[in-house]
């Protein structure tokens, strides 16, 4: 059974659907790209799959576990804006997702001194233990998002939700963040989705690619039939298809070498 | 250059704020000149040398019979009726606030009856709170509660729901509980907007204060006011309203003092 299962889902809001019959599977440590045009529906789709949400039909487990009524540890986020705490320092905002999983939502002596010694190592792997004392506001915009992917991962999330996470950031930043989310992948080996509207990155970073659109289409009333998943493209080995075939069906393989010496002896 | 772009230089803007308060103390010297010049007994606007002395003898001259300085008494009486309403106030208005705000249930069960409850008039209940709570303290403090809590309360509410939804999910997925999310995401960030709430409150709080002090009371600022009027003793008055507007101004000042030591992420930002 496949990690992540996504059994005909629908969404609608207000009668108007949204989403329909989206049915996937993803196994474990995967990077899935999600594209579509402006309001078909990927947040919504994240929503859903982050529980934030409830599907007005489908299901969605994670590892064959029940079917999630609310957020919580085992699936984390990073949106592409007010993803960290504006009120707390850098520092506190890693220490955070620790804390926050405590009953008083603080930590407290032993605790408290080892969560910001690691904290400080996050830091120093995100690159912002410069400006640990300082508050989020003060921060460019790929320093936050560089925050907000620490604080997700600092909560060792099965499941890692990323939004246009690098939709505001210039194409120089951009590509900072990119690296910076594959050493992290290399090293989590996490499972990943990410809505994004720069195919580029999508192809760059995924394993899988989604594109979303609405399959039926009413003239008279547009908002009538929701987005589906219409292509999957598969963009492992830089986007060429069928480079591990041989691996699922290795009957496909020719025959061992030496056959044609065979022949060629002498009966 | 358009109007909207020209700003005054550092020393002109001093100038400039000190120009309407230069301006009425000319004016009023003028007219009180004017009028003293007809007729010298005129109570009516006393010279300003005339309300300095009436300050300097209400400051530090005690009362005939009792020898106690009226003045402080009458402060001190306001003061601790103020702030123990406001006090009061802005706890509830906190508590019920965040509820309202954070927990869908109670937003049914509460905000309708909040908002109805911010509609009626105060003034027209204090009759009603002479009688429940007699004379004494506790009407007045009830007064200032019941004016200034539904609206404080609606707008604490209103600013927990503006906190993106974003961060409340975030919160979650970092294993938050309920009451988490309330002490460390959402109570932090309406802390600030309480103390501005009350900044903007302190006004009515005076005002419903004032308002019942003079109805009704044996000490403080409204009280004095209203009973030197029968005597017409307008430099008293005056000195009074001075007095109440600097505490005000104060109050106002600290608060603002208060609100930037304790919320410096307010102020980050580039
Ligand atoms: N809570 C909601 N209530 C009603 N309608 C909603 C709600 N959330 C989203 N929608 C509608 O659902 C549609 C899909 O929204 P969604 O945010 O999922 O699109 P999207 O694919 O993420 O778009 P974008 O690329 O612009 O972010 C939109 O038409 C939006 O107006
Ligand atoms: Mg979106």
């Amino acid at each position: 059974m496949s990690f992540i299962q996504v059994r005909d889902v629908w969404q609608a809001y207000g009668g108007r659907s949204i989403i329909e019959r989206v049915t996937l599977d993803v196994s474990e440590g995967e990077f899935v790209s999600i594209v579509g045009a402006s309001g078909c529906g990927k947040s919504t789709f994240l929503r859903l799959l982050l529980a934030d949400e409830r599907p007005v039909r489908g299901t969605i487990t994670v590892d064959g576990g029940d079917v999630a009524v609310e957020p919580g540890r085992e699936r984390g986020v990073v949106f592409q804006r007010y993803s960290v705490f504006p009120h707390l320092t850098v520092r506190e905002n890693i220490v955070a997702a620790e804390g926050f999983n405590t009953a008083s939502g603080w930590l407290f002596g032993a605790a408290k001194r080892t969560s910001r010694e690691r904290a400080d190592a996050i830091l120093a792997r995100i690159g912002l233990n410069h400006v640990a004392e300082q508050y989020p506001a003060s921060l460019s915009g790929g320093m936050q998002q560089r925050l907000a992917i620490g604080q997700a991962l600092t909560a060792k999330p099965r499941v890692l939700l990323l939004d246009e996470p690098f939709g505001a950031l210039d194409p120089g930043t951009r590509v900072q963040m990119h690296d910076f989310l594959t050493e992290l992948r290399a090293e989590t080996k996490m499972t990943v989705f990410m809505v994004s509207h720069d195919l580029e990155e999508a192809f760059k970073l995924g394993d899988r690619v989604l594109v979303f659109d609405k399959p039926r289409w009413d003239p008279q009333d547009p908002g009538l039939y929701g987005a589906t998943i219409t292509y999957e493209f598969d963009a492992r080995d830089g986007g060429m298809p069928y480079q591990h075939i041989l691996d699922r069906y290795p009957s496909l393989k020719p025959q061992a070498e030496p056959a044609p010496e065979r022949l060629l002896e002498p009966a | 250059m358009r109007l909207i772009n020209l700003s005054p230089s550092r020393p002109l803007a001093v100038f400039l704020a000190a120009v309407p308060f230069v301006a009425v103390l000319i004016a009023y010297a003028a007219g009180s000149e004017i009028r003293l010049a007809a007729n010298p007994a005129d109570k009516l606007l006393p010279a300003l040398s005339t309300i300095q002395e009436t300050a300097v003898r209400l400051f530090t001259e005690g009362d005939r019979r009792s020898g106690e300085i009226l003045l402080w008494k009458d402060t001190w009486a306001s003061l601790s009726r103020l702030l123990g309403g406001v006090a009061i106030s802005a706890s509830l208005s906190l508590v019920i606030g965040m509820v309202v705000g954070l927990l869908p249930m109670f937003r049914s069960l509460l905000s309708g009856f909040v908002a109805v409850l911010s509609m009626v008039p105060p003034l027209a209940l204090l009759p009603i709170l002479f009688i429940v709570f007699g004379l004494g303290e506790t009407s007045k403090v009830v007064l200032i509660v019941i004016g200034i809590t539904p609206f404080m309360t609606r707008d604490l509410a209103q600013r927990v729901l503006d906190i993106p939804h974003e961060q409340l999910v975030k919160a979650q997925t970092l294993g938050a509980s309920s009451w988490v999310i309330a002490a460390r995401v959402a109570l932090p960030q309406v802390l600030p907007r309480l103390i501005a709430n009350v900044r903007l409150t302190l006004g009515s709080a005076w005002l419903f204060l004032i308002a019942a002090e003079a109805v009704a009371a044996e000490v403080g600022l409204g009280y004095r006011i209203f009973l030197v009027r029968r005597y017409l003793a307008m430099d008293v008055i005056l000195t009074y309203v001075i007095w109440i507007t600097l505490l005000a101004f104060v109050l106002d000042w600290l608060l603002k003092q208060l609100s930037r030591k304790a919320f410096p992420w307010m102020e980050a930002g580039l």
